[in-house]
């Protein structure tokens, strides 16, 4: 029941806020800034209570009730420990959303606030929901407030990326309701149960091209979220238009919903043309890193940079996952998080350089250092966590995937997929260099971050080392769903005669064993560093 | 006619008593209020007599009527439409009307529901043929009625000539397939085989196509669509909603029955036909609203891709043909009366303001008008939390059922299409307020009549309030269409 409180929490802080905003708009701000306070302490309360690790199978809550029995459509809410996280990610953000928006808005605060509460609880919504017609709905519900935050709230071009970021979500959004009809027509015929129950869906018996095909308008719906390359066009202009909060949802949450849909929906319910899939997805991950690498050093744009950077990114997240191994996995969830954090800094960093001297074009900054040192030591920080220093969290997700997708069958593409750690550092060095180090090209006098950026930076800051220290405490909670995932692959997989992939049970068990390992190496190494660090200083 | 075949047409029989009764009224007193008033009345007592003698089984009056619980659905929803067109039709009069005579246009409005009310019934070609006429004829004078204005007479006429053209069309088809068949009741059509021979093949394939011709203009689907944004921009918004709802509501109606009860399904190549009327309607229809710049020409094009939406049920047949298509009717009905609603309250004078410009900031200056008009629109468009959705969703689940890819791939790159006509409109009311707008009435109160347009915001509000409460929570209403025979 919580998770629907926390739900109708959200929806109704949004709809208090607007309302509040017909009498000052303070007002607005404080409501929107405690309801997300109290999600992010409901989360953590969930999260601290959670003892991990015992919840083997099933899930730590859910919730069920009716909607619309005579179609079989429940209201349907379930966590697990990937959700959990996901959950803990969301609340962060949205804490950090509302204190970055805390000036940046100016005008109709009380609709901002309305469309941002909405959108949160559409993304919370598609991280819960165990009921398809149910996932679709609140994957549905997230296009129209961002659209409105985007067009409203957004830079000059606000109104075309707009329409893009909307069109481009529904039309492939609808082909997934076309996969998810099919597959509740399907499994309709076959046992005579027509339910959109998404446990009831698994291992539905599916004739292998029609799965491929419903499997597709999935996937396609996915790989547009996660702006994966053909289908990414949308992404730089959404990215660059939106205001801060709304990029930071954008790059932080609502690419990560095209991953998690993967991994909870794509993968476990077509376990076999996924293995189809795989060459082809992997393929396309590795162009998303290199050629989203490239684009990133060639941009003159701050947050077009950025934006571009999450492309690259999303590209690893392809990678791990159809690489079908439980370490690569582990990796993405990593990285899914870490991405959030690190780009949504980056966005953040860039949308207060913007409110300071109105312009986002890299020729006109340089040597920004000494009128804002706190921003540009904030700037390095995140830099380096995204060009992936050991230390920070990226690192930690990348090398997890990189070495993950080794043990799987495409060796070769995932040393291609390497050499970004080379083209990261380009990139990452260039903003350093464009923004904060150089000549002075323009002479600005504009205040550095004050105590409420500070804050905000700080946490984040706080968030990325502490994941770059102590992984565990993220990959501890997702191991189970994420073992649960892989050997459901498998099995489809080993059921078969025919050859598809070369991972076989070995691989799979040794790289299982071997993240064990790894996590504990991890942790040793942490410690060691850290002895060293005190030591030095 | 038995008492039992009055008291089974009482809310028809109330009708046509009241209708009556207003000429009456008129001829006594002319006030525009008072004929108002009892408008509503006679509309509600119809609604009342139609929930006290809902049928629980069907009942049929010789060969020409059915009287069942699906055609009392569908007589319900007119009923409502109706009564929400009169409340904005009060309006639309009172403040835009120069001349005197504004009572008729009431009796007209209830004789086309009653004509309306009276097809959902119908299962022969003779009261299929007087409804539709009684509804038609109706309709050319509402859609003049505005004589002033050149458009509306315009409208008027070429709905004249047009409806009367595709009427003849489809009294010779009927009289083709009589000759062939030798029977005029729809349930004596199914028994007809569907390999005759020689001459009355012919005659009944040529009949047959004929009446396709006619069904065809009624619904507006293309290519008969020609009539359509030229009517809707002649008439004054509510009618355009009337005829948007009601008359192409009761058409379907009497579609699913034609085709439930002649079997038409057994005829391949009839579901052919209307499945390439029902794809060139969603492409089109889309493809011309993206052109329009002005809103009402814009609902009237999207009108007609809905009705190929609709179409994409009815075709694919199976159980669920009856359902989805009722249920999206319900759904499309509520949305566009919503949407002609706002716009005949936000117009300040005869000229209404339909061009796309005229909405430039309502979003700050009316939210609430702008927040409805938005929920409609999205509705339209068939976005999540808003009932266009819902309705969507049921309409690609009967198709998706029956396998009828070819439909559903359509309706998907239509519904894409639409999306963006749909935004454009919003994306124009979200954008800063000019200063002078000549069109929109801005200061409701400066003009005193502020109670009736509180009854129209009323309407609008609970028109709203359904749109969100059945995008969120469908089941009651599904449950009393899944519950039609």
């Amino acid at each position: 029941m919580i998770l629907v409180w926390i739900l109708i929490l959200l929806i109704g802080t949004g709809l208090l806020a607007w309302l509040a905003s017909r009498w000052s708009t303070f007002l607005p701000k404080l409501i929107s800034l405690v309801g997300t306070l109290v999600y992010f302490g409901i989360t953590l309360w969930l999260w601290l209570g959670h003892d991990s690790g015992i919840d083997s199978e099933g899930w730590i809550i859910s919730y069920t009730g009716n909607w619309m029995p005579s179609f079989g459509i429940q209201f349907k809410l379930g966590m697990d420990g990937l959700s959990l996280l996901m959950l803990l990610l969301t609340s962060f953000l949205s804490v950090i959303c509302v204190l970055v928006s805390w000036k940046e808005i100016k005008t109709r605060v009380g609709f901002f606030h309305f469309n941002l509460l909405l959108e949160l609880a559409g993304i919370t919504g598609v991280f819960l929901a165990l009921d398809l017609f149910l996932f679709y709905f609140s994957w549905e519900l997230m296009l129209v407030p961002m659209y409105f935050l985007i067009s409203i709230w957004g830079h000059e071009d606000r109104i075309y990326a707009g329409k893009k970021f909307f069109l481009f979500t529904q039309a492939s959004g609808l082909l997934m309701l076309l996969g998810i009809l099919g597959l509740y027509f399907i499994h309709g015929q076959n046992t005579d149960v027509y339910t959109f129950d998404y446990e009831q869906l698994l291992g539905t018996v599916i004739p292998k091209g029609t799965a491929f095909i419903l499997m597709l308008g999935f996937v396609v719906a996915f790989a547009v979220k996660l702006s994966t390359v053909p289908l990414h066009s949308w992404l730089p202009d959404a990215h660059t238009q939106a205001p801060t909060a709304g990029s930071v949802i954008l790059a932080g949450l609502l690419l990560k919903t095209g991953a998690y849909g993967l991994i909870r929906f794509a993968l476990p319910l077509f376990p076999e043309a996924s293995h189809q899939l795989a060459p082809l997805a992997v393929l396309l991950g590795v162009i998303s890193i290199l050629y989203g690498a490239k684009l990133a050093f060639a941009q003159t744009d701050f947050k077009r940079l950025v934006a571009y950077i999450s492309v690259s990114h999303m590209g690893f997240i392809l990678l791990g996952i159809y690489s079908f191994n439980e370490m690569a996995m582990q990796g993405v969830v990593m990285q899914m998080i870490v991405h959030a954090v690190s780009t949504g800094a980056l966005f953040i960093i860039a949308g207060s350089l913007y409110d300071r001297i109105h312009t986002r074009d890299l020729a006109q900054m340089g040597g920004l250092w000494r009128q804002v040192p706190r921003m540009g030591t904030m700037g390095l920080v995140f830099v380096m966590a995204s060009m992936g220093l050991p230390g920070l969290g990226n690192f930690i997700a990348e090398i997890l995937i990189l070495i993950g997708s080794y043990q799987g069958p495409f060796k070769v593409l995932t040393i291609i997929a390497t050499m970004v750690l080379i083209t990261a550092t380009a990139y990452a060095l260039r903003i350093i260099q464009k923004v904060f180090y150089e000549e002075e090209r323009k002479v600005w006098v504009i205040p550095d971050f004050g105590v409420r950026e500070m804050i905000v930076m700080l946490s984040l800051t706080g968030v990325i080392l502490w994941l770059g220290w102590y992984p565990s405490s993220v990959l501890r909670m997702s191991e189970v769903p994420v073992q649960k995932m892989i050997q459901e692959v498998r099995m489809s997989k080993s059921g078969e005669k025919e050859e598809l992939g070369s991972i076989d049970k070995n691989t799979v068990y040794n790289g299982g064993d071997f993240l064990n390992e790894k996590s504990m190496d991890v942790k040793k190494e942490n410690q060691a560093q850290k002895i060293k660090s005190i030591k030095t200083e | 006619m038995s008492e039992q075949d009055i008291t089974s047409l009482l809310p028809v029989v109330i009708l046509c008593g009241g209708i009556l009764l207003t000429l009456l009224l008129i001829a006594m007193r002319r006030r525009h209020v008072l004929t108002f008033a009892l408008t509503l009345v006679i509309l509600l007592a119809s609604l009342i007599a139609v929930f006290m003698s809902w049928p629980e089984t069907s009942y049929a009056i010789s060969d020409l009527f059915i009287i069942d619980a699906f055609g009392y659905y569908y007589l319900a929803l007119i009923l409502l439409t109706t009564f929400v067109v009169a409340i904005f039709s009060y309006i639309s009069l009172r403040d835009f009307y120069p001349e005197k005579r504004k009572e008729e246009f009431y009796l007209l409005l209830m004789l086309a529901s009653l004509g309306a009310g009276m097809l959902v019934f119908s299962t022969h070609f003779i009261t299929l043929f007087v409804s539709l006429e009684i509804l038609s004829i109706s309709l050319y004078t509402l859609i003049a009625y505005y004589r002033e204005r050149e458009k509306a007479i315009e409208g008027g006429l070429k709905y004249l000539i047009l409806a009367a053209l595709a009427a003849a069309f489809l009294l010779l088809g009927m009289a083709l397939v009589y000759a062939a068949s030798g029977t005029m009741s729809f349930s004596a059509l199914s028994t007809i085989s569907s390999d005759l021979t020689g001459t009355s093949q012919v005659m009944l394939i040529a009949g047959i196509a004929l009446m396709i011709v006619g069904i065809g203009f009624e619904l507006a689907a293309v290519p008969f669509h020609m009539w359509t944004p030229d009517i809707y921009e002649g008439a004054s918004s509510p009618i355009s909603a009337f005829i948007a709802s009601v008359a192409k509501g009761a058409i379907v109606a009497i579609l699913l029955r034609f085709f439930i009860l002649a079997d038409l399904y057994r005829f391949e190549n009839i579901v052919w036909v209307f499945a390439i009327l029902s794809v060139l309607s969603m492409v089109v229809g889309n493809l011309l609203a993206l052109l329009q710049d002005n809103v009402k020409r814009m609902l009237a094009y999207s009108s007609i891709a809905h009705f190929g939406y609709l179409l994409v049920a009815i075709i694919a047949g199976g159980e669920m043909a009856v359902p989805a298509a009722t249920f999206y009717l319900t759904i499309y009905v509520i949305s566009i009366l919503a949407a002609f609603g706002l716009i005949t309250l936000v117009s300040k004078s005869e000229e209404e303001a339909i061009d796309i410009e005229d909405y430039q900031g309502l979003f700050w200056r009316k939210p609430f008008l702008a927040l409805a008009f938005t929920v409609s629109l999205l509705s339209l468009a068939g976005i999540p939390l808003t009932a266009g959705f819902t309705g969507k969703f049921f309409v690609l689940t009967a198709g998706v059922g029956q396998s009828q890819w070819l439909l559903v791939i359509a309706l998907v790159i239509g519904s894409v299409i639409g999306l963006y006509y749909y935004l454009r409109v919003i994306v124009v009311m979200m954008r800063q307020e000019k200063d002078v707008v000549p069109t929109i009435r801005l200061d409701p109160k400066g003009e005193s009549k502020v109670s009736s347009l509180l009854a129209g915001s009323l309407a609008l509000m609970l028109l709203t309030v359904f749109m969100i409460w059945l995008g969120a929570y469908p089941s009651w209403l599904l449950d009393i269409i899944n519950g039609l025979p």
